[in-house]
């Protein structure tokens, strides 16, 4: 690891430029074309520096990260697989990075046509009817889920104002309802994740729109009962949707569409191995069962006698819920999913999750000396512990977490889901070698040594970070959010390069 | 080939984990639901499917286009896309780990200093999803900090931006959603007036976008003014590449300012994955959403960067967050970052000014041909609309069929401008581009 | 600067003095941790028993602080919001969050004495 890299601000010098802007051949003054009380007076306080000291702070930014390129990086509920570099080069494509969003069909025609056959692939691989590529991220594809059984209740007159969540969904999960507007109800699980029945159905009145599920649920396992709970959900005019942040290890295996829910998302990036970038940018496609397609969110893509078409007018979907954000959605991440999954195939999208659950099974069992395991029974995509048996000598979670960083490991999820104490997710994805998974596990087994003989060291791991732990109660107390702006002796700046230009009108 | 286990790998790894075969792990998936055919096609090689990629590719057209509208074709340095996609930004995830994310802390530290400064605001996020949803949230926290229901839109604000709002709030009691005309392109100041006392003690913000859908700039400092007088928040929506060069909305006391980040380094890649900016004044600090990166020591008082007042957010607050979102769109605002950063103050400034330069000369030299005028008068920056002689659909056709596109047809969006389209202008159209535009114009009028 | 022992606290964590001053348990402090910020509710706001009515935030957590009884609130603890590790280093005295003008003094029936409240967590804490 390198050493700590100083902010760009404070490498800036007065005059230097890291790309030249050409003048225009057609210029006129200024002060001919806008008024000069929209000219803007104070100078921003961005760096000046050349192109190299930009391409050298970044590169070495970069190398204070890990990342799935350099590390395996074990975050359960996160998919961390391999991100191929072809999905880069298609969505890289000039002719599909270039085309603008508001282009007429006839000059968009490849494109509409990946992403009309997107939705097809999706549909396929889920069992639901119709599909919606518009939702941003995960979350922005549950808000976009719940909008769909308002419009769908409102549509039949129905009043119901309740979505029941299990007390171990993600906490999106109750976000997204209450910014829709409905009252959240919790819904107990066992000890082992899965839905307390009897609570569920006490809970399950006539108020209740929509239940959200995750599956397999937080703690990795199937909800074995899934077809019980959509069945009597349907009874009671409720709609079954399905947080799809999981379905790394459902494709292929079974479709959702199959065992009863109304609407689910998909993280692209997730199971469908977009890169997730520090954090985003995402993609939550939604799918839906026919008696909800009419309230999708426009523009929506048609195949019209073999043409391509976007429509998003009122007079062709007068229940569509609207548009969930601007343009079609984020196409660049939808192209390296189409790329993935053609690359696959039919066999490959099985082999996926396949492969994904023998790996994880492989850390439940492997790992289940040190820790213990939060249901006994073989889990799905991904592996969950309590690590209080390892946890000696005031030890916690987060020591083991952090100390895996010393060994060049990202850290697994820890403390979630919530109802597992000292909790840690682990999540090895397919993508991993048999001899990886054996050498992170030997990692543990080291550590929960480390814990017995040198404990002092461990709680205070990371050791060989570019940084040690960092002080976040100070951070949230006294908050720093941005670099210092100009004091006001620069703030002529603009106002001076203004006056220059505006000409002799002025 | 991603998946790396071999027949005998497999065999040897389910051994290991004590059972036969790969069915005894799924013990409670519904057996008449397992293994279904999907119906998917063959797995391609990366050699035919690069050649069916491109293929698709080669269907779409590349016409000389002036088509904006929200989405624009601007100038990106090789230097962004090259550090973009190092595998280290790329494929890192959130960094919950602060001890090994550095790197990614501290560049969304750096793009939170770098909005702040081009809005001339206190304080930005980490990023929002795009524009459309930015002003969504901001929307949000005007309403819950002022208690109010009322939010006034202009009728010039980005149609997508409009839908948004509305399928967000739509069916929400709590916030009603009021438009003021914009009959000469920007907000009406009577209108404006008579909206505000209409509404008198219940209006939560005044919404602003300047430069606004077509192209005009606001005066954002007398609406803003009238919104702190009315006793709501002012919230404007602004192109940041504009700001290198016009009033930044923190200069005139806006209390927040959102815009999508596209125009600052990101491709136009059919309407996203783009950047929702998000800034605001030092007051609404802990009201806002998304996530924020505050600097900090370590335990030897080393310097570092951590993601910080997360008591807001969902995965702590569920049913109460402030928003549902978990994400940010961090790679699009290491873009925005890295031509941020290349530009300097400077160049912001020049970029701006060459689209606004480009752009005026196009608007001179159509409003040339007869038959053709400049719809408003307002002052404007790199966009402008056109009113036409005639149907502007079949005006495109003929337009495409010379490989020109010259703006975007507004019918469907403001049925009144029906002959009328939305022409952008950016430094990427030349002299020479903008007069083949002209003698197409002239041609096919 | 209200004495503990002459306190009525709530299961919630909450203690209030005879004059209506309102803080959190030493109790409740420690398993919040380090307190970074306290959000207080606006003077002259009607609150109800069991209304919650301020945050209190951690680094990792968010605690809403409930009203132990119906009334107005009068006055709110500005230098908590200025320096909320007041919170933690002095719950009972320069901690305070807000007092209330209480409009239902028999509210005050169901809360614990301190010796009752104590006992209550010694019973919270072994049924985990």
């Amino acid at each position: 690891m390198s050493r700590l890299e100083p902010l760009l601000i404070d490498q800036s010098v007065k005059g230097r430029r890291g790309v030249g802007i050409p003048k225009s051949p057609v210029s006129q003054p200024l002060g001919h074309l806008i008024p000069e009380k929209f000219l803007r007076k104070k100078k921003p306080h961005l760096p000046e520096v050349t192109e190299f000291q930009v391409v050298r702070h970044f590169t070495r930014l970069s190398q204070l990260n890990f990342s799935i390129d350099t590390h395996f990086y074990p975050l359960g509920s996160c998919t961390m697989k391999y991100n191929p570099k072809l999905n880069e080069a298609m969505a890289g494509l000039p002719g599909l990075k270039n085309i603008h969003p508001l282009a007429p069909d006839v000059v968009s025609q490849g494109m509409l046509e990946i992403l009309y056959n997107l939705e097809q692939w999706l549909i396929r691989v889920t069992g639901f009817d119709a599909f919606t590529l518009q939702p941003a991220a995960g979350a922005h594809g549950e808000l976009t889920g719940i909008f769909l059984a308002q419009a769908y209740h409102r549509a039949r007159g129905n009043k119901k104002s309740v979505v029941l969540i299990p007390d171990s969904a993600h906490g999106t999960n109750p976000a997204s309802a209450a910014l829709a507007g409905f009252k959240v109800v919790q819904v107990k699980s066992q000890s082992d994740g899965h839905i307390d029945l009897s609570d569920y159905r006490q809970k399950l009145t006539d108020e209740v729109a929509l239940i959200m599920i995750t599956l397999p649920n937080t703690l990795g396992i199937f909800e074995g009962q899934i077809e019980t709970i959509t069945r009597e959900a349907h009874a009671k005019g409720a709609l079954v949707y399905l947080d799809g942040a999981n379905f790394n290890a459902l494709a292929g295996l079974v479709r959702p569409g199959d065992l009863g829910f109304d609407i689910c998302h998909i993280n692209l990036h997730k199971t469908f191995s977009t890169p997730h970038g520090g954090g985003g940018p995402g993609a939550g496609p939604v799918g839906v069962k026919k008696e909800l397609e009419p309230f999708l969110p426009v523009p929506r893509v048609l195949k019209e006698k073999e043409k391509f078409v976007m429509r998003d007018s009122k007079h062709q979907f007068p229940q569509s819920i609207g548009q969930m954000r601007s343009f079609f959605g984020s196409t660049g991440v939808l192209l390296r999913a189409y790329t993935y999954m053609v690359t696959l195939g039919e066999d490959g999208v099985k082999e996926m999750s396949r492969r994904a659950i023998i790996n994880a099974n492989f850390i439940r069992v492997r790992l289940s000396k040190i820790f213990k395991v939060a249901a006994n029974e073989p889990c799905m995509h991904e592996a969950v512990f309590s690590g209080v048996p390892a946890l000696k000598n005031g030890t916690k979670t987060l020591d083991i977490a952090k100390r895996l960083l010393d060994y060049g490991y990202y850290a697994p999820t820890v403390y979630f889901p919530l109802i597992v104490p000292e909790c840690l997710m682990i999540e090895p994805t397919e993508t991993e070698t048999p001899e990886t998974l054996e050498a992170f596990c030997t990692t543990i087994e080291k550590i929960a040594r480390e814990i017995e003989t040198d404990p002092e060291m461990v709680k205070h791991a990371p050791h060989t970070t570019p940084v040690q732990r960092l002080d976040e109660v100070q951070a949230a107390r006294e908050p720093v959010l941005k670099w210092p702006s100009w004091n006001s002796a620069f703030n002529t700046f603009y106002e001076e390069k203004t006056q220059k230009s505006q000409g002799p009108q002025k | 080939m991603y998946h790396p286990n071999s027949t005998s790998d497999e065999k040897n790894l389910l051994k290991k984990i004590g059972v036969s075969s790969f069915e005894d792990l799924l013990p409670r998936l519904p057996k008449n639901h397992l293994n279904p055919g999907l119906g998917l096609r063959k797995n391609l090689s990366e050699m035919d499917l690069s050649r069916e990629m491109e293929g698709l590719a080669g269907k779409n057209g590349s016409p000389l286009s002036f088509v904006g509208a929200g989405a624009y074709d601007h100038f990106i340095p090789a230097a962004v896309p090259a550090i973009q996609s190092r595998g280290e930004f790329l494929t890192a995830y959130t960094p919950y780990q602060a001890e090994a994310s550095q790197g990614t802390l501290q560049s969304i530290f750096e793009f939170q200093s770098i909005v702040a400064e081009i809005y001339g605001m206190d304080m930005a996020n980490a990023s929002m999803y795009d524009g459309a949803t930015s002003l969504a949230e901001a929307v949000l926290v005007a309403v819950r900090q002022t208690g109010k229901p009322v939010v006034i839109l202009p009728d010039a604000l980005h149609p997508h931006y409009r839908r948004t709002l509305e399928t967000y709030f739509g069916s929400n009691p709590g916030i009603q959603l009021a438009t003021v005309p914009c009959p000469h392109g920007v907000i009406d100041s009577k209108e404006l007036d008579m909206k505000l006392s209409a509404n008198k003690d219940k209006v939560a913000a005044v919404v602003i976008q300047s430069p606004n859908f077509f192209g005009c700039i606001e005066d954002g400092a007398e609406w803003t003014q009238k919104a702190h007088a009315a006793g709501a928040l002012s919230i404007v929506s602004a192109n940041p590449l504009a700001m290198g060069l016009l009033t930044p909305p923190g200069e005139y006391g806006a209390d927040i300012a959102v815009g999508d980040g596209q125009p600052l380094g990101i491709p136009l890649s059919f309407g996203g994955p783009y950047v929702g900016l998000f800034a605001c004044k030092q007051e609404l600090m802990r009201k806002i959403p998304g996530r924020l990166c505050g600097k900090t020591v370590d335990t030897n008082g080393q310097v570092g960067y951590v993601l910080t007042l997360q008591a807001r957010e969902q995965h702590i607050r569920r049913e109460k967050a402030i928003s549902n979102i978990c994400s940010n769109q961090n790679l699009m605002a290491l873009a925005v970052t890295l031509q941020s950063s290349l530009l300097g103050p400077e160049g912001l400034r020049d970029l701006a000014e060459l689209n606004l330069q480009q752009a005026h000369y196009a608007a001179s030299q159509i409003s040339n041909i007869p038959g053709f005028k400049l719809h408003f008068s307002a002052p404007f920056f790199n966009e402008f609309v056109l009113e036409l002689s005639g149907d502007a659909e079949l005006f495109q056709q003929k337009a495409l069929a010379m490989n020109v596109l010259p703006g975007l047809i507004l019918k469907p969006y403001f049925p009144s401008l029906d002959r009328h389209i939305l022409v952008n202008v950016t430094e990427k159209r030349s002299k020479e581009d903008i007069d083949r535009l002209v003698s197409v114009l002239r041609s096919v009028k | 600067m209200p004495n503990p022992q002459q306190c009525k606290f709530a299961k919630t964590h909450e203690w209030i003095a005879s004059d209506g001053t309102i803080g959190i348990s030493d109790h409740a402090q420690k398993e919040m941790t380090d307190v970074v910020f306290v959000d207080l509710p606006k003077v002259g706001l009607e609150v109800k028993a069991g209304d919650a009515c301020a945050v209190v935030e951690s680094v990792k957590a968010a605690f809403d602080i409930y009203s132990p009884v119906s009334g107005k609130i009068t006055k709110v603890n500005q230098a908590v919001s200025k320096k909320p590790a007041l919170v933690n280093q002095s719950p009972y005295e320069n901690g305070w969050l807000f007092v209330i003008e209480k409009s239902n003094p028999a509210e005050e029936a169901v809360l614990l004495s301190l010796t009752d409240y104590e006992k209550f967590i010694e019973e919270e804490t072994n049924g985990h």
